[in-house]
């Protein structure tokens, strides 16, 4: 199930190998919490390839956030391999993991995570402090970047001075003023309203057509998930699909779920939580496994039917 | 990141919360201002003793009954001026000897009196200790051979009994007996609060003849040179001794009388500035609470500066600056405060104050140490922060 080339991928025409952006070899993480353990993601295989647009999805609790810290080398599995950027994060320590950071990922999240009273240009020039590029230098390349999100004459204002699409786009440059091989956006569209949203969410895909950045973000809309050229759901603290792999989900043993309670699944799901993007009456949105992500109760009843 | 960068950062989150730092820093700044004037005041007043111990006149040997010890009591004298004579022949000198007997008195000129020291003394006091007349004459053998009733008064005396009269040739009742007046003492101004010029010198055989008594109670001798001082003293003591083998004497040098007064300010200073240096810890601890709130407070930041690529030594530098320019923008702070307060007192008030280097020195120095040292705990804790945590925190 770790076949170096994903289906549907725009090889590499020098090499026909292409190396990936990041690997993940049957990784799981488990939380401690007061002495019990709480599996989050139990043994997750997959391979983000340069230029790749990969949505996320799953239930509430399915460990998708998990899963992009892992990916994104903020966080450490507790079993399994996981390589970004050609390095095993099991060898690298804390300054190494976040130098590669710096140099391999970029981060989107829900909450923007600006620095307040601060300005966009050095909001997003705040990763290249970390690299000891000039200050000048520095102003200049966040200014660019600023610019191709569509913020040039937005430099100088504060977070606090913008609406909320404004904020995930200075979020956006900063996430790529690096060049990262891999953007990570955790539903970065879940605090914006539908509008706003659709556009920020079109500038992420037409970065990542035109710089050939790796894309990969959550979604709980079955509409985005349905555009990306990839898809794989979670449930549970494993994938049960994977567009790129059709046929390994249905072979993958149902062992993971086995003799596990539905209320213990869907105890996580029956929080409350503000739905974004479509309601529960899509079942049938996408393909394969990735049916209903957004779904909660009518995906727990229907799941042994959507995954065989 | 580079040095200059993290600076930069560390200066753009003080400024951020002025007021917070600017609170944290007070404590600070008290602190090193507290320990600036106090070592100011402790130094100055040392050197004010010194001064005036030194202005006494040079190479002086005080030889009195009992022994020179803090927190004993003073000996009632057995010496008489026969002893006074004895002293005189180790000596060699006459010019070279002065003695004292002293008591309170009142003296009286017209309607005006004044509570003053009255002291019997030879005609040598002004050779042997540095006293300067600004009116009149000083007494002469020919006065205290023959008891004769005149005074030389202290300016202070001089301005309570004549304020708008000069007193030379006036009439002063000292203890209800008549002196005339002769001469009026040079100000020396005031010494550990005690006015100086608030005495009046007669003949000691006038002043014995006044109390009834044959006492004497100091002798001082001004040694002809430095190196013999010592020797010339336990001479002088075991002539004494010989002749009054029950009582024992001291003979204390200007040397001696410096080093214990030192010795005692020395303590003094070291105990103002031990109490301001712990008003400078409470200020340290001040900023290492204000550092733990802020890393608290910061923690979404941290999380996401750690996302982006700070390495956690990075973030570690970063707060660690922040404490120390609090405390060294507060300890400069504190130092002009102190400066300009010592400056002010001493001024302004009669206590002495001297700025010393070594004081601004150690207390610049402590507040960066301060900052340092109740910085790092903050520092590593924020350093340490799980990013996936950090940026989780609300
Ligand atoms: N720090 C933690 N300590 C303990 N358990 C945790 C921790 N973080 C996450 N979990 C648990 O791990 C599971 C997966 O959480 P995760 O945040 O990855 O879900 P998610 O798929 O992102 O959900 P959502 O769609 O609501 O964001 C959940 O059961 C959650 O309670
Ligand atoms: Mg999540």
């Amino acid at each position: 199930m770790t076949e170096p080339v994903a289906a549907g991928s725009r090889g590499d025409p020098s090499t026909g190998e292409r190396v990936a952006a990041i690997e993940a070899v049957d990784v799981s993480r488990t939380y401690q919490l007061d002495g019990v353990s709480v599996a989050a993601l139990r043994g997750v295989s997959l391979t983000v390839q340069p230029g790749d647009y990969v949505a996320l999805v799953g239930p509430s609790g399915s460990g998708k956030s998990t899963l992009m810290h892992l990916l994104g080398g903020l966080d450490r599995p507790t079993g399994g391999r996981l390589v970004i950027g050609g390095r095993d994060v099991n060898t690298l320590a804390p300054p190494e993991m976040a130098t590669l950071r710096n140099e391999t990922i970029g981060f989107v999240f829900q909450a923007f995570y600006l620095l307040p009273r601060t300005s966009a240009v050095e909001n997003v020039a705040l990763p290249l402090v970390y690299r000891g590029v000039s200050a000048r230098q520095r102003r200049e390349r966040a200014a660019a970047m600023l610019g191709r999100v569509g913020l040039g004459h937005r430099l100088d204002h504060r977070p606090n001075q913008m609406s909320g699409g404004e904020q995930q786009r200075v979020a956006i440059a900063r996430a790529l003023v690096t060049e990262p091989t891999v953007l990570l956006a955790d539903e970065p569209t879940g605090n914006l309203d539908s509008v706003t949203g659709a556009a920020v969410l079109e500038l992420l895909e037409q970065l990542n057509a035109e710089s050939g950045v790796a894309l990969v973000m959550v979604t709980h809309d079955q509409e985005v998930a349905a555009r990306a050229h990839r898809r794989i759901t979670m449930r549970d603290g494993v994938v049960v699909a994977d567009s790129a792999h059709p046929h390994s989900v249905h072979d993958r043993p149902p062992s993971v779920d086995h003799g596990r309670p539905a209320t213990l699944i869907s105890a996580p799901s029956a929080e409350p939580r503000s739905a974004s993007g479509s309601g529960p009456g899509h079942p049938s949105g996408g393909s394969g496994g990735a049916a209903g992500a957004t779904g909660r109760l009518p995906r727990e009843v229907e799941r042994p039917g959507g995954a065989a | 990141m580079r040095v200059a960068e993290a600076w930069r950062v560390a200066l753009d989150a003080l400024r951020a919360n002025r007021l917070r730092s600017a609170l944290t820093m007070l404590g600070v700044i008290i602190g090193v201002a507290s320990v600036v004037l106090l070592v100011a005041i402790g130094t100055g007043t040392k050197q004010k003793v010194e001064q005036q111990v030194e202005g006494l006149g040079s190479n002086l040997l005080l030889v009195v009954p009992g022994r020179i010890e803090v927190g004993n009591a003073p000996v009632v004298s057995p010496l008489t001026l026969k002893d006074v004579d004895a002293v005189t022949r180790v000596v060699g000198d006459p010019d070279r000897v002065a003695v004292t007997v002293a008591s309170g008195a009142t003296a009286r000129a017209g309607a005006r009196s004044d509570f003053t020291t009255v002291q019997g003394v030879l005609e040598t006091t002004p050779a042997v200790f540095t006293r300067s007349l600004a009116r009149g004459r000083y007494l002469t053998g020919t006065d205290v051979d023959t008891s004769r009733r005149v005074a030389v008064l202290g300016d202070s005396v001089a301005r309570a009994l004549f304020p708008d009269r000069d007193p030379l040739g006036q009439q002063v009742a000292l203890a209800g007996v008549r002196f005339r007046v002769i001469g009026v003492f040079a100000p020396l101004g005031q010494s550990l609060g005690v006015d100086r010029d608030d005495e009046v010198h007669v003949p000691v055989t006038a002043a014995q003849r006044l109390w009834g008594t044959q006492r004497v109670d100091g002798i001082a001798v001004k040694a002809p040179d430095r190196e013999r001082i010592d020797e010339l003293g336990e001479r002088i003591v075991a002539e004494l001794n010989r002749r009054h083998p029950d009582t024992e004497f001291s003979a204390v040098t200007q040397q001696q009388i410096l080093g214990v007064l030192g010795d005692i300010l020395g303590v003094l200073t070291g105990v103002l500035a031990a109490i301001a240096g712990i008003s400078l810890l409470v200020g340290g601890v001040g900023v290492s609470n204000i550092m733990l709130v802020s890393v608290r407070e910061r923690t979404r930041e941290i999380g996401l500066r750690k996302a982006v690529g700070a390495r956690p030594r990075d973030i570690g530098v970063q707060f660690l600056l922040e404490a120390v320019l609090l405390t060294t923008i507060g300890g400069l702070t504190g130092m002009a405060l102190g400066v300009g307060t010592a400056l002010l007192v001493d001024a302004l008030s009669p206590i002495p104050a001297a700025i010393t280097w070594w004081s601004l020195a150690l207390a610049f120095g402590v507040s960066a140490v301060v900052g340092i040292v109740f910085g790092v705990v903050p520092a590593q804790r924020a350093g340490r922060l799980d990013p996936v945590v950090a940026l989780r925190t609300e």
